[in-house]
Order: C-alpha cells, then sequence, then structure tokens
C-alpha cells in the first residue's frame, strides 16, 4: 500500500468537476476520515455532512468508487490500492461538493403514510405485543432503518421515474403496515400502491445489496404487494 | 383503498397471474411443436389434426387470453419507465393493444379449429 491516499473529490452542484487531494493513508481509516482530513487540514471550504461517525445516524453516506455506501463505516484499506473517487449520493439534487439535498427522499416517507397513526384514545392503557407474533417479526425485520439513503441512491427506479416512493419509504410503510397499534391502513395501503409505488418494484433487490444496514427493503416491498392485493380483494384495507 | 390505488394492485396481480398462466402455456406449446414434428409436418396435416378439437381450442383460446393481459401491462410498465407516460391516455392505449390482441388471437385460434 502507497503512503498516501489520491482522493478524487466532487466539488461544485449539478455542474462541477472532480478535484484531486493527496492524503496521508493510516491504519483503520474510514472513508469519512479522508473527507475530514482534507477539510480540516487542506481546503475549508469543502462541504459535507456527518454527524455521529458510528454507522447510527445515517447523515454520511456518499457515493464511493461508484457505489453508495455509509462513509464513517466503510474502510479505506478494503476499497484497494488505487484512487478513492468520493461523490455525492446519486438520484438527490447535489447542493454543493458532496451534499445533498435529503427532503425529496424525506418527502416520500410522508408520500408513503410513514406516519404512526394511533388507533388506541388518548390515556389508554400500553398496548400488549407479543415478540414472536408474526406482524411483530415482520415489523422487527425492517424497523433498524437509519434513513441514509444508500438504498433510494442504489435504486435504477428512481433514476428511471422520479416520482417512485422508492425503497427506504416504502419499507418504512411496511414496519407500520405491521404495527398492530396503527389506525391508519387504509389511507396507508392508498399511497403504497399508486402507479409510483410498491407495484412499481422489480424486485432488482440492489436496495437489498446495498443496505449498510443488511435490511431487505425489497421483502418488505413485497410485503405491501401482497397486503394491497389482499385489501384490493377484500374491498378495503 | 382509493380507486387508483386498486386499479393499480388488480393490474399487477393481473400481470403475475397471467404470467403464471403463460409459462405453463409456452411449455405445453413447445412440448407439442417437439412431438408434432418429430417425424416431419405439413401445413395439411396440422390442421387435419387441430380442426375439431375441442381442447386445444379451449388451450390456445387461454393462451390468447393471458397474453392479451399480461403483455398491454408490460408495455405500459416499459412506457412509464423509459418514456415517462402516464395518466388515462397510457391506459387508453393499453387497453387498444390487449383488445388487439385478443382480436387477432381469436382468430387464428378460429383458422387453426375452427
Amino acid at each position: 500500500m502507497s503512503a498516501t491516499i489520491e482522493a478524487r473529490i466532487w466539488r461544485g452542484g449539478a455542474a462541477g468537476k472532480f478535484e484531486t487531494f493527496s492524503v496521508p493513508r493510516r491504519e483503520s481509516q474510514t472513508v469519512l476520515d479522508v473527507v475530514t482530513f482534507i477539510q480540516r487540514k487542506l481546503d475549508p471550504t469543502l462541504s459535507y455532512r456527518f454527524a455521529c461517525r458510528v454507522g447510527m445516524c445515517g447523515s454520511c453516506a456518499m457515493t464511493v468508487n461508484g457505489r453508495p455506501r455509509w462513509t464513517c463505516r466503510t474502510h479505506v484499506a478494503r476499497l484497494g490500492d488505487g484512487p478513492l473517487t468520493v461523490e455525492p449520493l446519486a438520484n438527490l439534487p447535489r447542493i454543493k461538493d458532496l451534499a445533498v439535498d435529503m427532503a425529496p427522499f424525506f418527502d416520500k416517507w410522508a408520500k408513503a403514510g410513514g406516519k404512526f397513526v394511533p388507533s388506541a384514545a388518548e390515556g389508554a392503557d400500553f398496548a400488549r405485543v407479543e415478540p414472536e407474533s408474526e406482524a411483530r417479526r415482520q415489523a422487527d425485520a425492517g424497523i433498524e432503518c437509519i434513513g441514509c439513503a444508500v438504498c433510494y441512491s442504489a435504486c435504477d427506479l428512481v433514476s428511471w421515474n422520479p416520482d417512485y416512493l422508492g425503497p427506504a419509504a416504502l419499507n418504512r410503510a411496511w414496519t407500520l403496515v405491521n404495527d398492530v397499534r396503527d389506525g391508519g391502513q387504509e389511507a396507508r395501503l392508498s399511497a403504497v400502491a399508486g402507479d409510483a409505488g410498491c407495484h412499481a418494484c422489480h424486485s432488482q433487490q440492489s436496495c437489498r445489496e446495498h443496505c449498510p444496514k443488511s435490511l431487505n427493503p425489497t421483502a418488505s416491498i413485497a410485503g405491501l404487494k401482497r397486503a394491497s392485493l389482499r385489501a384490493a380483494w377484500k374491498g378495503g384495507a | 383503498m382509493n380507486f387508483r390505488a386498486r386499479a393499480e394492485t388488480i393490474a399487477w396481480g393481473a400481470q403475475r397471474a397471467s404470467a403464471a398462466v403463460l409459462g405453463v402455456c409456452v411449455l405445453v406449446h413447445l412440448a407439442t411443436i417437439l412431438y408434432a414434428v418429430r417425424g416431419g409436418l405439413t401445413a395439411a396435416e396440422i390442421l387435419g389434426r387441430t380442426r375439431g378439437s375441442a381442447a386445444l381450442a379451449l388451450f390456445y383460446g387461454l393462451f390468447v387470453v393471458a397474453v392479451s393481459i399480461h403483455a398491454p401491462l408490460g408495455l405500459r410498465t416499459i412506457a412509464r419507465e423509459t418514456f415517462g407516460w402516464r395518466g388515462g391516455a397510457l391506459d387508453l392505449a393499453a387497453a387498444a393493444v390487449a383488445v388487439f390482441l385478443v382480436w387477432f388471437g381469436w382468430r387464428a385460434v378460429g383458422g387453426l379449429f375452427g
């Protein structure tokens, strides 16, 4: 391994170009460490986004060597000895350098009925949800999403149809479909089963392949397809 | 569930169900061809075997129905994703393709089995 990393970093917004920096190679160095070194030591005008640095907040996702990744948990040593190329996430508007506008991504969570709608009256006792129940296990499988937008960036369907709700928003909707306390299922299934919703998914599983939390949004979307088909058949939600 | 969501869901279900039917139909069709032509076959011999066969007419009638459901829905998806075409005009165009396939498919079935 060479003593330095040749880091090609995207500069500018939608129009821009790559700028190359030479960064000292260190042990256990992450891509976020490289970007932070550049911003603190070489060019303080570099814009990027991060918060926790330990894979919990989902704010540092970027495109690294052509693949969307969480940069705080991506070790440079595992990417090989070649140049390191870092760009903003695909499928989202570029603001400046490595920062994208996340608003379209989270707006779709709202459009997909991603808000919990309590069915119990205020002041009601705690709901009892059996940990081993099928619904609870289905919800558990998707609940650890950190909202990093890696799946959204990796999804071909989002690039073909900008209105497509995307894997993360549909995964969120699926966790709520399986929440026995929720009272907003009819509106939610209407929201996710439209022409830019779950039925548009081709099950290519790019979201599953790239998810840093090893979740399977494709399976969640398949669950929504089945749930909406049952609802359409019965004539309700 | 609102009307649009129900319509999209039924269209998705219809395409999956028609794909399952088509899978079986294509296999039976290919097996029939391989069996029928093993010693060579003329058009007259084909018509001799197919005319008056209610079972074959029913099978190929089902084949035509499955194609007429599956293909327009697939073309509708391709038009959406490739050209960004949406809305009622696209649905009408897909329905026109379905009518076209049913009409000409059943004409062919009628010609072979009638």
